[in-house]
């Protein structure tokens, strides 16, 4: 189980890689087991959508189960992932690198602070694998 | 385990239940032998007047057909009678395939990409359809256009589905002799879906070409309720551009029955199945590369995706959908064809003798129709329905009581297994009795 120092963690197991005003957010590899194979993206969100920390902006889809991936902060949607759709599996073995799933602009840096790091996040998935 | 729910005595589980409504007085007669019970409950049978003692020439969504005596015995064995559902591919190949090949059939049938597994009747089918566009358009639009030449009791299920929602049903009280013209004028923008019946439920064939291509420069999907039987004669719905096709299985080789159960058909295209309600069965290979059948895309369905689902069933009409696969198999795309053409003619030369009569004539005689037509009568329907029953005839469906002011119209069904002497038996008595 792969927990990337440098990204900021949610309860809902999504990353945010912080660049700038900017940031790329994910499913964590913790999400993709959980999940199993992921067979189905699909973005409710769209580039220029203001989406509320919290607010779902895509559901992925696994053969057993089906989730929704939320906001980690208010933001602005810049660009969502197209090569998700056609290659959904791609978060199964990239979910830190070529399965971003969208590029967003923060409204409020502040947020990023509640975020959990690495560290407080593996304790976290720990805790539920107990 | 009473001790574990901290409850003395089991009365107490039910305290929640008033005193009086607790051990009612059933008052059930004395106990029966079974020879006796089988006697009694055969005596109550007989007093049922049924299509096998009387000519009937009663329609409005449910049809006598002839059935295949193949249907009944292959249905009747005990492998298909589970009520299992087939989760588990490893022991439900019988029941998966037989699915499969049911999906295959409704495919080819309405000219779509993707079958559901069944849904319970026609009615849910396109209460369902209502709820399919929503989800596929994001429930970004607000209006559904409900033809009034939909059955009045599948319009009565949307309205139950769409009851407390958002959703806006327009079109019903369109006048009944406007044709898909004035659907036309009610799509806009915010129109999720426009759905009508093919044949309509007083047997018209219209022409919905023009229909798809307005509701679908407004961004808006086209559902077709149709009569499977019809479509052994008529362009399948896919080739005029339907999105979403329903319908009533029943006339394929299931019985009438009392009005159920019956067969709930819906089909989409394949870029919709997301979004499709119900069981889905696909074809696929196992670890050694033989062929298997199991329910896919399931993560569709509400016991995965909760209240984001399309729909709240996750079942279908099991035994119902094996009938209408064998029947649909026996006879073939050319017997098909010929239940549906001699319904046709048989229905025309009806029309066409009871149309001379003094008194009666055909309400929409322009219209191009398929097995049932409107009959307007020189007396209420429901009186004309009583003499003719006095001849042992069972006229047609009483149209006054869902649409006010057609109180002299009745609504006449004519399928393969209608003689021709029984057609000019119904000519003939239809003529003494509205003599008065």
């Amino acid at each position: 189980m792969n927990f990337p120092a440098e990204l900021k963690y949610t309860t809902n197991d999504e990353w945010i890689r912080v660049e700038g005003d900017s940031g790329v957010v994910g499913l964590t590899d913790y999400a993709q087991d959980q999940l199993s194979d992921i067979v189905y993206v699909e973005f409710s969100g769209a580039p220029g959508q203001q989406i509320a920390k919290g607010a779902g902006f895509a559901s992925v889809e696994s053969v057993k189960a089906a989730a929704d991936v939320y906001m980690p902060v208010d933001g602005e949607i810049l660009e969502t992932n197209a090569q998700l759709p056609t290659q959904p599996e791609s978060i199964n073995s990239d979910p830190y690198g070529a399965a971003w799933l969208a590029k967003i602009k923060i409204r409020d840096a502040t947020q990023l602070d509640g975020l959990m790091d690495a560290a407080a996040y593996e304790a976290f998935c720990q805790e539920r694998q107990a | 385990m009473l001790k574990t729910i901290g409850v003395a005595e089991v009365s107490q589980l039910f305290a929640g239940i008033p005193a009086k409504a607790r051990y009612p007085k059933l008052n059930l007669p004395e106990p029966l032998t079974e020879m006796e019970a089988r006697g009694e409950l055969e005596s109550i049978a007989a007093a049922n007047d049924s299509t096998y003692d009387l000519v009937s020439f009663l329609g409005a969504g449910a049809y006598s057909h002839y059935i295949p005596s193949g249907v009944d015995s292959i249905l009747r064995r005990g492998e298909y009678y589970t009520a299992y559902t087939p989760y588990q591919p490893e022991i439900s190949q019988g029941t998966l395939q037989a699915i499969f090949e049911y999906q295959s059939l409704i495919v080819a049938l309405t000219g779509m990409e993707v079958s559901n597994a069944s849904h319970y009747d026609g009615a849910t089918a396109l209460a369902e359809a209502v709820n399919m566009a929503r989800v596929i358009q994001r429930g970004a639009r607000k209006k559904v256009i409900l033809s009034p030449g939909l059955h009045p009791q599948y319009r009565a299920t949307v309205h139950t589905y769409e009851h407390g929602s958002d959703v806006q049903l327009l079109g019903e009280d369109l006048d009944l002799s406007a044709g898909p013209e004035a659907l036309i004028e009610l799509i806009d923008e915010d129109t999720s879906l426009v759905a009508v019946a093919y044949p309509d439920f007083f047997g018209r064939i219209y022409d919905y070409t023009a229909l798809a291509a307005a509701a679908h420069a407004k961004g808006a999907l086209l559902a077709v309720s149709v009569n499977p039987t019809a479509l052994g004669l008529l362009r399948p719905p896919g080739e005029f551009g339907a999105d979403i096709v329903t319908g009533e299985g029943q006339p394929l080789g299931i019985p009438l029955s009392f009005g159920g159960p019956y067969l709930g058909i819906l089909a989409t295209k394949q870029e919709y199945v997301r979004s499709l309600a119900g069981r889905l069965v696909g074809e696929t290979l196992d670890n050694r590369g033989q062929r298997g059948y199991v329910l896919t895309l399931s993560t569709r369905e509400q016991h995965i995706k909760r209240e984001k689902a399309s729909s709240n069933i996750c079942t279908n009409q099991g035994l119902m959908m094996l009938a209408a696969t064998v029947y649909t198999s026996l006879l073939g795309k050319q017997g098909l064809r010929q239940v549906a053409e001699s319904c046709y003619h048989k229905a025309h030369y009806a029309a066409a003798q009871i149309g001379k009569l003094k008194g009666f004539s055909l309400a929409y005689g322009d219209t191009p129709f398929f097995h049932e037509f409107v009959v307007k009568a020189p007396l209420p329907a429901a009186e004309l329905n009583r003499r003719l029953l006095e001849r042992g005839i069972i006229g047609g469906y009483a149209l006054g009581a869902d649409y006010p002011g057609l109180e002299d119209c009745s609504l006449l069904a004519v399928t393969e297994v209608n003689s021709k002497e029984e057609i000019d038996f119904l000519v003939e008595s239809l003529k003494e009795v509205s003599r008065g």
